[in-house]
């Protein structure tokens, strides 16, 4: 392995952690997320201001990174959470818009310009550790009590209510824990990358996780994973021909929505006989 | 800003936000009978300005006919969308139909983006541009031209809903989908015309907003896309009169933000202003109020 190889493994794993993250949201909470890059990015500013304007070192940042991301996952969450399904999208579609206009016009930031000097501290390593921990911590949790809930609120929010389960709170948590973690992914991916810069938080990064979380079917950690390292690796191979990886994402959401709109791999969790 | 300037302001905003209320129209009617985000929406809008340009190019039509072509070959590609993508997911889980939508809309922006490249076209002048003055405030001829169709077409779009019997179908089936079926009422038809409607008044709009500002591009879409979807909700989504009056509301409101000196916060109004709504009134400003029945 080259040392680009490394670099590309390394962003694979690092995109392993946002997949599955929003694998919690999205397929096992069915809660319709579409700003998760949005996290990613305020895990990755954090953590890069202060290791490069403050000096302060890796692990705190990282940690810091991750915990500001929990925070803002749980800020917007607390009152969008309340909408249901389409809406839900909308507004988290919107708070990923409303990071972007915010990283652009804070100074610290770097703004448009981005935000260079980052030192690179990530491993493929640290990458490994860190998605084998994001699988472990969500793996736990889905066959918990809490995952149970969040399976009920997945699939009838009205008779989970009525089993007693606080739907509010389980979504929050679900919402709070993945946005967590998303910002773990985005400390590990500003201090790989070296450099920051607002669009590579944008909507269509967004987008790319939802598509990861798709093909790996809904609900299914490992399928969400795979289908992480597929789709960074094939976005290396199409490097040059960026419409048709766009083409092809666009292709492949719909065709498995027709065909199995349940996702590519779905029902990674054994349901119960009705 | 003195009372003069904030009511240039207003001038400049109204005509952005009849924009806004044409594509916003689409949402909420499309909305209203099918309960579907058309997340694509936009980048039919898109599409209505390149059919636009070709035709005034490449057929060097006229304004009037520019728009005809637009709305006809919009209104046809809106019937397509929703018989491929949206009606073989009408029974399944909404989400899906969501997902299929944002794929759709990335499927329309790069076979765009593909066929005519992705720098932004200038937009030929089908009139020349004169500035007139009422009272000290001015405004451009093309200004009222959008004012003018854009109204005509929302008054089209009321005597239609409102007055015949396709638009009675069209609340029939907006209202309960299984009860308009049992009345005879073809569900699947009113869906098809809801979706070129819907269409057809989103490629006007992408024709003013080109003929208004110049410059057209593959990516065009979606920003006025999801700010007029908005405006839908402001206005109370599914709700006709609420689209227009959230699409004014929206239109206003940014230029407002631009005219103050703060033109990098444009785009984070319209989505602000979103959450506020959900959050407050989650119905929109005119919608009524439905509890989720068990």
């Amino acid at each position: 392995m080259n040392a680009y190889h490394v670099q590309v493994l390394t962003f694979a794993l690092i995109n392993v952690i946002m997949a599955t993250s929003l694998s919690l949201i999205n397929g096992i909470t069915g809660q319709f997320s579409i700003g998760h890059a949005g996290f990613m990015g305020i895990g990755a500013y954090t953590a890069g201001v202060l290791t490069v304007v403050y000096k302060l070192g890796f692990w705190p940042a990282l940690a810091a990174g991750s915990l500001a991301a929990a925070l803002a996952g749980l800020l917007v969450g607390l009152p969008t959470l309340r909408l249901r399904g389409d809406y839900l999208a909308i507004a988290t579609l919107g708070f990923g818009q409303i990071i972007n206009v915010a990283i652009i016009n804070i100074p610290i930031t770097g703004g448009p310009r981005g935000l260079t000097g980052v030192p690179a501290h990530t491993t493929l390593p640290l990458a490994l550790a860190g998605a084998a921990m994001t699988y472990v911590i969500l793996h736990n949790i889905i066959h918990s009590a809490h995952g149970r809930a969040m399976l009920a609120v997945r699939e009838d929010e009205t008779a989970a209510e009525a089993m007693g389960v606080d739907t509010t709170r389980v979504k929050v948590t679900a919402f709070t824990i993945g946005a967590g973690l998303a910002g773990l992914a985005g400390g590990l991916f500003a201090h790989r990358l070296m450099f920051l810069h607002p669009s590579s938080f944008d909507f269509i990064k967004s987008i790319d996780f939802l598509v990861m979380v798709v093909i790996g079917g809904s609900g299914n950690l490992a399928g969400a994973a795979g289908a992480a390292v597929f789709l960074t690796v094939l976005n290396e191979l199409l490097r040059k021909a960026v419409e048709l990886r766009m083409l092809l994402y666009a292709g492949l959401l719909i065709l498995t929505m027709l065909l199995r709109p349940k996702g590519l791999f779905a029902g990674g969790v054994r349901r119960g006989r009705a | 800003m003195s009372p003069l300037e904030l009511l240039q302001q207003v001038v400049n905003g109204v005509q952005l936000g009849v924009i806004y209320a044409l594509v916003a129209l689409g949402y909420t009617m499309v909305y209203g009978v099918v309960r579907l985000v058309n997340f694509a929406h936009g980048d039919v809008y898109m599409l209505g300005a390149f059919v636009g340009f070709f035709a005034a190019t490449r057929l060097g039509l006229g304004f009037l006919p520019t728009l005809l072509v637009s709305m006809a070959a919009c209104a046809l590609l809106g019937v397509v969308i929703e018989r491929l993508a949206y009606r073989p997911l009408r029974q399944a889980p909404r989400i899906a139909a969501l997902t299929t939508a944002i794929g759709v809309s990335l499927l329309l922006q790069n076979l765009v983006r593909l066929t005519v490249g992705p720098n932004p076209r200038g937009f030929p002048e089908l009139f020349t541009q004169r500035t007139l003055e009422f009272a000290g405030l001015r405004v451009y001829n093309i200004s009222l031209i959008v004012l003018g169709v854009s109204l005509g077409l929302m008054l089209c779009l009321q005597y239609v809903v409102y007055r015949t019997r396709l638009g009675i179908a069209m609340r029939a089936v907006s209202l309960d989908k299984d009860a308009a079926r049992l009345m005879g009422i073809d569900v699947d038809k009113v869906i098809s015309v809801t979706f070129a409607i819907g269409s057809a008044l989103a490629a006007a709009a992408g024709v003013m907003v080109a003929l208004a500002y110049t410059r057209i591009d593959p990516f065009m879409g979606m920003l006025p896309g999801l700010k007029a979807f908005v405006a839908a909700v402001l206005g109370g989504i599914g709700n006709i009169g609420g689209a227009v009056l959230g699409g004014l509301l929206m239109g206003v409101a940014e230029t407002m933000v631009v005219g103050m000196g703060l033109s990098t916060l444009r785009d984070a109004v319209a989505f602000a202003v979103l959450i506020t709504v959900l959050l407050f009134k989650p119905a929109g400003l005119l919608g009524r109020a439905v509890r989720e029945k068990v």
